[in-house]
């Protein structure tokens, strides 16, 4: 038997797929007048947030896990819009849905509110899809509201146990996790599945507890939420977007009780003391999206070598 | 036995779970954009075949199982065990118990290979082929003509087991049986 495994994963009707789906993605942002930059994908400091795992080369560089720090510098240096196409890496990420090296857009829109971002995340999700579906139903609920109606969860009033009781009875076992960890399994195992189908579905104003890179704010209602916002299709999430955090100094904190002996990106923070654009960005799986588009099973049949073949 | 991580857990995998042997299913990943990697996994328990689903913390683990699938012929029964012998060459033997038998019982005769499922060295399940050929040794008289459609009767087969044939067959026949759905095939 030859050895077969110089061989790509995908087919070339794959191959074909993600070439129009990135001339697709220029022409939407060269359109909208937004620059396409390209930062460095190894950088002096790695990502903060503990549940990603970055990879270290031998000269101590860090793979960038999303371009998010890099482009944010451009955007306090004055950039204005700015969108960006490329490779990032994360250990350990493996499975039929992940591959540790994968192709994400990031874009950020300067001055912009999340809903503004919404509508054109949309946007560009329908033109990526036009080939399979027409004019896609889009969606948009809060977190809370989602939580209430697909696990009978009052996300805001719950207490942690009333929350862990729902998510040991979802992961069938007690995984001894915290309150984000089980709202982790009660989103993945109650919520992602009852979505609706074939629809485009945001949902925003995720619990404070998860703001991530998120500014804070309230709700209607007046309970601490993230100006955050993710989108679902047909059961994965493809995108990430925040209402981006400015305070300096609300960002040195976040760093620091997340950082777990991390170091933490000092360039990242001195550009933000001297100001960052109020801005919304985010960031979308671009090989999922292809997924979606191709019915593609494993994303093995989207990547021209998968990991394995790398 | 080895401990396995969520990242080598993979279709047919034996592990034990709540001190049970289980066979795994299925495993998926699930990492939330921002939050903890989980692992779904389904495994079926191979002492009663129920498949369950559990959610792991990807990293977890769980001890391997010593599960072994063992190709044996069947011998006879001393009417509290049954008694198997491996086709392999090496005669080893093991008893199994009515438990372990369960409803492979009444499709056992001897000198047909099962799959007998040994797990700490006992057995724990015996599987019986997907078909198998045994005599007819009750029925009502044959119905001559009728070789169509139309019409099934009751025909024990000489391991105790009731199963539906058509009017025509008759006794000492020798039919062939689907054991997956105990239902008759034809004539052997």
């Amino acid at each position: 038997m030859p050895d077969t495994r110089w061989q790509p994963s995908c087919d070339r009707a794959a191959l074909a797929a993600r070439s129009a789906f990135y001339r697709t993605i220029r022409e939407f942002f060269y359109a909208r007048d937004v620059l396409e930059v390209d930062t460095p994908l190894l950088g002096n400091a790695p990502v903060s947030d503990p549940n990603i795992e970055p990879m270290q080369t031998r000269e101590g560089r860090w793979l960038h896990t999303s371009p998010e720090y890099a482009m944010k510098r451009l955007l306090c240096a004055g950039s204005g819009d700015i969108w960006q196409l490329c490779k990032v890496f994360r250990a350990g990420e493996a499975g039929r849905r992940h591959n540790p090296e994968f192709s994400m857009l990031e874009w950020y829109r300067v001055s912009w509110s999340l809903d503004r971002l919404m509508d054109e995340v949309r946007d560009l999700v329908r033109a990526l899809f036009q080939t399979r579906w027409a004019e896609l139903p889009e969606v948009r609920m809060s977190y809370a509201s989602a939580l209430k109606q697909f696990a009978g969860i009052d996300v805001h009033k719950a207490s942690d146990d009333d929350i862990a009781a729902v998510g040991i009875s979802a992961a069938g076992q007690d995984l001894q996790l915290g309150r984000d960890g089980w709202l982790d399994i009660i989103m993945s195992h109650r919520v992602e599945p009852a979505l609706s189908e074939e629809t485009l579905v945001f949902i925003y104003d995720f619990p404070a507890s998860q703001a991530a890179l998120a500014k804070v704010s309230c709700d209607a209602d007046g309970n601490p939420v993230a100006e955050r916002f993710e989108l679902f299709f047909n059961g994965t999430e493809l995108a990430n977007g925040y209402h981006e955090l400015t305070d300096a100094e609300e960002q040195r904190r976040r760093f620091e009780k997340e950082a777990d002996g991390r170091p933490l990106d000092e360039q990242l923070l001195s550009a933000i003391e001297q100001g960052l654009p109020e801005c919304s960005g985010v960031a979308m799986g671009v090989d999922r999206l292809l997924m979606h588009l191709l019915q593609a099973e494993h994303i093995s049949d989207v990547l021209s070598f998968d990991w394995p073949r790398a | 036995m080895a401990n396995y991580s969520t990242n080598e857990f993979k279709s047919g995998l034996k592990v034990m779970l709540d001190n049970e042997p289980c066979s795994i299913v299925e495993n998926e990943y699930v990492k939330p954009g921002k939050g903890q990697a989980f692992n779904r996994v389904k495994l079926r328990n191979l002492r009663n075949g129920r498949v369950l689903e559990k959610t792991f913390k990807s990293g977890d683990s769980l001890e391997g199982a010593d599960v072994m699938e063992v190709d044996m012929e069947y011998l006879y029964t001393d009417g509290e065990f049954w008694h198997f012998m491996a086709t392999d060459g090496s005669f080893e033997q093991h008893g199994a118990s009515q438990e372990a038998v369960g409803d492979t019982v009444k499709w056992l005769k001897e000198q047909d290979v099962y799959t007998v499922i040994l797990f700490n060295g006992a057995v724990l399940t015996v599987a019986p082929p997907n078909f198998v050929e045994l005599e007819v040794v009750e029925t009502d008289p044959g119905v001559k003509g009728d070789t169509a459609n139309g019409g099934s009767k009751p025909a024990t087969l000489s391991t105790g087991a009731v199963v539906k044939v058509p009017l025509f067959i008759n006794i000492g026949e020798v039919l062939k049986i689907d054991t997956r759905s105990g239902e008759y095939v034809g004539r052997a």
